[in-house]
């Protein structure tokens, strides 16, 4: 698929591309982090609003499309293999490693799961080394048994 | 300390009457700008309800307006949007200074206004408004549209052009000489040049001075640097209006997003006052025998800008409608008009002030309301 993405001096970015439907679909990321979505009608050169949504919901929209979209391909990939599971684990507001390192949780020895990403609002962390910090509503992406993937849960979601 | 009760209670009237001018002009979809200039008209000397004691507040009130606006300009900018434009709109910016310099340059050379009233001119009748376009275009949802980029391009490059214009301006208006003037002007270039990559290479180093998690410490470091700045840049005749812009442009990044919001309220109060100040220098009187030649370039000049958004949005394959909304919102003339005009009068033009407070007057109504009209009219051609 492609994006063309057309910079808005002064405003934000504006993102477009063309749905397999036909639909043309355009998104106005503003500098103050609030999401115009627009749609285009019968004239290729205009678009009008859809929604706007603000930067809280923006990123709510962004979890809810990224995040488990990313657990899903793992699941897809971890189907392969009898007794392996994928989960996502989102780290607490009150969670004991919320502003320390993934090494300090010792998931892969406590639990032996392994946490292979970490979606941090439009971000991913692949693969992310011991010393990596973690931040409240950070989501772990989890593979390892199913019991593995519930113990780390316990283990970080405070 | 002793207070002026009559400068609290005159400040408060205005205050308040600004703002239930400003809360009507939205109403009808239109800018405050033009209303703040006629209530400054009203209640200067010679208007229905002077003002004297507010006088010196507003006097001291609109210098600071000038440099807020300009530093919050400088502060939307950054290198990315800037390279971006210039790769795909300089001719665009070119067309349109070529065509709107021209009414106000062949109004100077018909009037015998002399060199530096002349060039004076020419500028006003060639910024567009950036405050009353962006606005424009929020308000009538035009954001997603082919044109809006073209539109926001050209824009900037006259936002960056002024910066090179304006020390020229204000060398020659200070009564320097032309090598003089040309010297101030690349020397803002140089400053423009150096921002830019200062803020580009080591945006951290200004960042780093500047940054506070409290916004009270920014805003007092921010707002005195850039005084500062500005005040330096008065000094050798370059305009404070130009050391601000640079000083907002250098700062990129989260430090900008933060000071923007802390230096919003405190913009949004003294541009007010600078539009209220401008009509307040001006005798209504004055007026009166230049609105007809106002109006007459105002017209010229709305066709100018209708050209210039014709000929940029075509350049990005935009359809005829796209085209004249393009124009449309780029006539509006406002803050950098003004900013040219409250440059001394006594070395320019006795008239140049009532000419502008005029021309901004009817280009900033006009402006609105064209593009309005355009949405209408586009929308009627299409149900048939």
């Amino acid at each position: 698929m492609d994006v063309a993405e057309v910079l808005l001096p002064g405003v934000g970015v504006r993102y477009e591309f063309v749905t397999e439907a036909g639909d043309r679909l355009r998104i106005v990321a503003r500098r103050d982090g609030s999401v115009d979505v627009l749609g285009g009608g019968g004239d290729p050169d205009a678009a009008a609003t859809l929604f706007t949504l603000t930067a809280q919901e923006a990123d709510t929209v962004a979890e809810l499309l990224g995040a488990p979209r990313i657990a899903e391909r793992l699941a897809d990939l971890t189907r392969e293999i009898p007794g392996l599971e994928a989960g996502q684990v989102t780290v607490g507001d009150r969670s004991p490693y919320a502003g320390r390192t993934l090494g300090d949780t010792r998931a892969r020895t406590r639990t032996g799961a392994s946490i292979v990403a970490i979606v941090r609002g439009r971000d991913v962390v692949a693969a992310p080394a011991p010393n990596q910090p973690l931040y409240a509503g950070d989501v772990l992406v989890v593979i390892g048994t199913s019991d593995g993937v519930a113990a780390v849960a316990d283990l970080v979601r405070g | 300390m002793h207070t002026s009760t009559a400068l609290l209670i005159e400040l408060g009237v205005v205050l308040a009457a600004l703002s239930v001018l400003a809360g009507l002009a939205r109403r009808v979809g239109l800018s405050p700008v033009p209303l703040y200039l006629l209530a400054g008209l009203c209640l200067g000397p010679g208007g229905i309800a002077p003002v004297p004691a507010a006088g010196g507040f507003v006097q001291t009130g609109a210098a600071l307006g000038v440099v807020l606006l300009l530093l919050a300009l400088g502060l939307e900018f950054t290198a990315a949007e800037f390279a971006d434009s210039a790769r795909r709109h300089l001719p665009s910016a070119g067309v349109d200074l070529a065509l709107n310099a021209a009414p106000g340059l062949v109004l100077g050379w018909v009037a015998g206004a002399g060199l530096t009233a002349t060039l004076a001119l020419a500028g006003i009748t060639w910024i567009s408004s950036s405050g009353i376009a962006a606005r424009l275009l929020g308000d009538l949802d035009r954001l997603g549209n082919r044109e809006t980029p073209a539109v926001l391009s050209v824009l900037v490059l006259e936002d960056v052009a002024v910066a090179v214009y304006l020390p020229l301006l204000a060398v020659l208006a200070a009564g320097g000489s032309w090598w003089h003037a040309a010297a101030a002007a690349a020397t803002a270039a140089g400053a423009l040049i150096l921002a830019f990559t200062a803020s580009y290479r080591f945006g951290g180093g200004l960042a780093r001075v500047v940054h506070s998690t409290d916004p009270e410490q920014l805003l007092l470091r921010v707002f005195g640097l850039t005084l500062l700045v500005a005040g330096l840049a008065e000094l050798v005749n370059a305009s404070a209006a130009v050391g601000a812009f640079l000083f907002g442009l250098a700062l990129t990044g989260q430090v900008a997003d933060r000071t923007r919001r802390v230096i919003a309220p405190l913009r949004d109060l003294f541009a007010t006052v600078f539009f209220f100040g401008i009509g307040l220098s001006v005798d209504p009187s004055d007026i009166v025998p230049v609105l007809p030649v106002a109006l007459a370039v105002a017209a010229v000049g709305t066709a100018t800008k209708m050209a210039t958004g014709w000929f940029a949005a075509a350049r990005d394959g935009a359809g005829t409608w796209a085209r004249l909304r393009a124009g449309s919102a780029l006539i509006a003339r406002g803050e950098f008009s003004l900013v040219i005009a409250s440059l001394p009068a006594s070395v320019t033009h006795p008239r140049l002030g009532p000419f502008t407070a005029a021309f901004v007057i009817v280009a900033a109504i006009a402006g609105p309301v064209i593009a309005r009209l355009v949405d209408v009219v586009e929308a009627r051609a299409r149900v048939r």
